[in-house]
């Protein structure tokens, strides 16, 4: 794997998320969390999972960050910026960080480099899909429609 | 330097807590659902980490979990940001801290 | 003979690759990417350029009258005279607006548009990038360009750009679902999301004379015009072109956009365009394959550029023609007609592909696509609920 494209996904990534999460504009923030997705692709795309990077990009930018600047406009009264900043977040958030840094440092077992691994084609995923995980998908469908319905009802204005 | 395993999960850690940063220490309802879209991601690199650098041949297990949850992250995401635009009819403000009466 | 005018511009590539062909494999890889980069650009900045020009005197033709033909031989250097003009106008940025989302949603959409062209292929062995799920990306792409239209209608701080912006994206979202979905027969015929293999499927004749275009099966010419007219509106062009309707809403979300910025929405918006019509020639005319075997010896990129000018031409030429749609009517007609049309090219498809790829095959999915589309016409009859006219004065 090529490492100089590796560390500069990663600071971009971290950097973008870290703007979504405390900057003092809604806006900024949610166009931030997009960089932040663009980013993540970016990492699918080097780990190998092109199918997983391009879902990525499509959903997480394509839909959600259009959702997000939906709501956010749909619920703006002028005041535009986050005026609270909890800082026992912070404290919290970065003792979660350390424990976590602490059992993957621990773990010896996962020091490992990338083994080398044919390319998974797009055709494998899907002949995956219908056979092996063809009842997830099935699940996956009816989820998504009670989603669909469900977010449509409760946006509904009611019938006076 | 070679890139390990380790290092991914750094990464993917970094990531999980600086949603959690967000979905913590943010006032707005928005920007706390923000920081749960990022942990999902988080999580997803996990995954995709994980399928890559010890790969049993021919499963695209790890694949397969994040494309899953990607697709319940997008629902989620919708059903969370009318939850919230209803709340806001109701309430007329989005600081969730007063979200505090359970009366309608 | 003609085999090598057809790959002259490949030996091209590899002659000008030709000092850098002993060097490490990642330097041949960029300087790869980086002449097929700057090819594509200058192709399609040229195109876009002359079919700015073409489209006005095409208009002014349908409207009986010339267009631009003041600027050199025809007209044809008006771009030259538009584009200093563009280059020399004052640049104004409201007072408050978003000054980096402002900047950065002309940047946005014009990178994203002309993201989408890389993966096209132009001839033989001519595709700028091959992805494993091209098609994919395409529409992944794509479906950024909605992001970068509301930024520039919040970025410009202005009511009337954030109607127009909203307006333009419940557009675009509603018709990105027949896109994708009518794209989907093709994939699931050919078994892959490759443009290449795309193009590779419609190789050949049938009975030696009809070739193997997916237009000349009944799903495929019901797939194609649904195809078209989502990429009509995708690109936000008459009768669809609502966002920017000149009367209504002034310039929709690019109206706080002057000089080049605007230069740039525009070129963002033909980019669109020529992505889309490259797409659609692609998928189901056939790519670069020549319509008869006679007729093979002219190039494959020749006969590309010849079906997206033959789609291009319609597009301006529904333009001139058709009055605008209003936004309840654009949305009716992609959730009520071409969502279920959609949905009955994947099964008028698996039929064909079923019933043997023959005449039986056909007639069977022809069947079934007229079925369905009687009955849509019949239930979704509007006729019956325009109520009688009623006129309200002033008092």
């Amino acid at each position: 794997m090529n490492s100089p494209a590796f560390v500069f996904i990663a600071i971009l990534t971290l950097a973008a998320a870290l703007a979504a999460a405390t900057l003092r504009k809604l806006m900024h923030a949610a166009l931030s969390f997009a960089v932040a997705s663009v980013g993540l692709a970016a990492f699918f795309f080097l780990l190998g999972g092109e199918f997983v990077g391009l879902v990525q990009i499509f959903v997480y930018i394509g839909a959600v960050a259009v959702l997000i600047v939906f709501t956010i406009l749909l619920t703006r009264r002028d005041v535009e910026k986050d005026r609270g900043f909890n800082w026992s977040g912070v404290a919290i958030a970065i003792a979660v960080f350390g424990g976590l840094i602490w059992a993957i440092v621990k773990t010896q077992s996962l020091s490992v480099s990338a083994p080398e691994m044919p390319a998974l084609t797009i055709k494998h995923i899907g002949e995956v899909l219908m056979t092996g995980y063809v009842w997830p998908l099935l699940c996956l469908g009816l989820l998504l429609t009670a989603a669909l319905i469900g977010a449509l009802i409760l946006v509904m204005e009611d019938k006076r | 330097m070679t890139i390990t395993l380790q290092i991914v999960l750094a990464v993917a850690a970094a990531l999980f807590c600086i949603g959690l940063l967000a979905a913590l220490s943010r006032r707005h309802a928005i920007f706390i659902l923000i920081g749960i879209e990022m942990m999902l991601a988080a999580a997803n690199l996990n995954f995709i980490a994980f399928w890559r650098f010890r790969p049993e041949p021919h499963q695209p297990t790890g694949v397969m979990v994040a494309i899953f949850s990607i697709a319940i992250a997008a629902a989620e995401a919708a059903v969370g940001l009318a939850l919230v635009i209803a709340v806001y009819r109701h309430y007329r403000t989005t600081n969730v801290d007063q979200f505090d009466q359970l009366k309608g | 003979m003609s085999e090598s005018i057809d790959q002259i511009f490949v030996r091209l590539k590899q002659w000008l690759l030709l000092p850098v062909a002993n060097g490490p494999d990642w330097l041949v890889q960029i300087a790869s990417s980086l002449i097929n980069i700057f090819t594509l650009l200058a192709v399609f900045l040229t195109l876009f350029a002359l079919m700015s020009v073409l489209e006005r005197k095409i208009l002014g033709r349908i409207q009986n009258r010339y267009g631009p033909n003041r600027v050199g031989p025809f007209g044809l250097l008006q771009p030259v005279a538009d584009g200093i003009k563009m280059l020399i106008k004052e640049d104004i940025v409201p007072v408050r607006a978003d000054k980096i989302v402002h900047f950065l949603a002309p940047v946005l959409i014009a990178a994203t548009a002309i993201l989408t062209l890389g993966i096209i292929p132009y001839g033989r062995g001519m595709t700028p990038f091959t992805i494993d799920g091209g098609i994919l990306f395409f529409f992944a792409v794509g479906s950024t360009t909605e992001l970068a239209v509301f930024m520039a209608g919040w970025g410009s701080n202005n009511k009337f750009s954030m109607l127009g912006a909203m307006r333009a994206i419940a557009q675009m979202i509603s018709y990105e679902l027949p896109l994708i979905i009518t794209v989907l027969p093709v994939v699931m015929i050919v078994g892959s999301l490759n443009p290449d293999t795309m193009v590779a499927a419609q190789s050949g004749y049938v009975f030696g004379v009809v070739p193997r275009w997916f237009v000349f099966t009944p799903w495929g010419a019901a797939a194609f015009i649904l195809f078209f007219v989502s990429g009509l509106v995708e690109s936000n062009r008459t009768p669809f072109d609502v966002p920017e309707g000149e009367s209504e809403i002034v310039a929709g979300h690019m109206t706080e956009y002057s000089g080049f910025k605007y230069a740039t929405f525009f070129m963002a918006e033909y980019i669109g365009m020529f992505a889309i019509t490259g797409l659609g020639a692609t998928l189901f005319l056939g790519g670069w394959h020549a319509p008869v075997r006679a007729l093979e010896f002219i190039p494959s990129y020749i006969w590309f550029f010849a079906k997206l000018g033959a789609l291009l031409f319609v597009y301006i030429w529904l333009r001139g023609t058709l009055p605008r749609t209003r936004v309840d009517q654009i949305m009716n007609f992609a959730w009520k007609f071409m969502l279920p049309m959609a949905f009955t090219c994947i099964v008028a498809a698996a039929v064909w592909h079923y019933a043997g790829r023959g005449l039986r095959g056909w007639l069977w999915s022809f069947v079934v696509i007229a079925i369905v589309y009687t009955a849509l016409s019949i239930f979704l009859d509007t006729r019956r609920r325009f109520a009688p006219r009623t006129y309200r004065f002033a008092e």
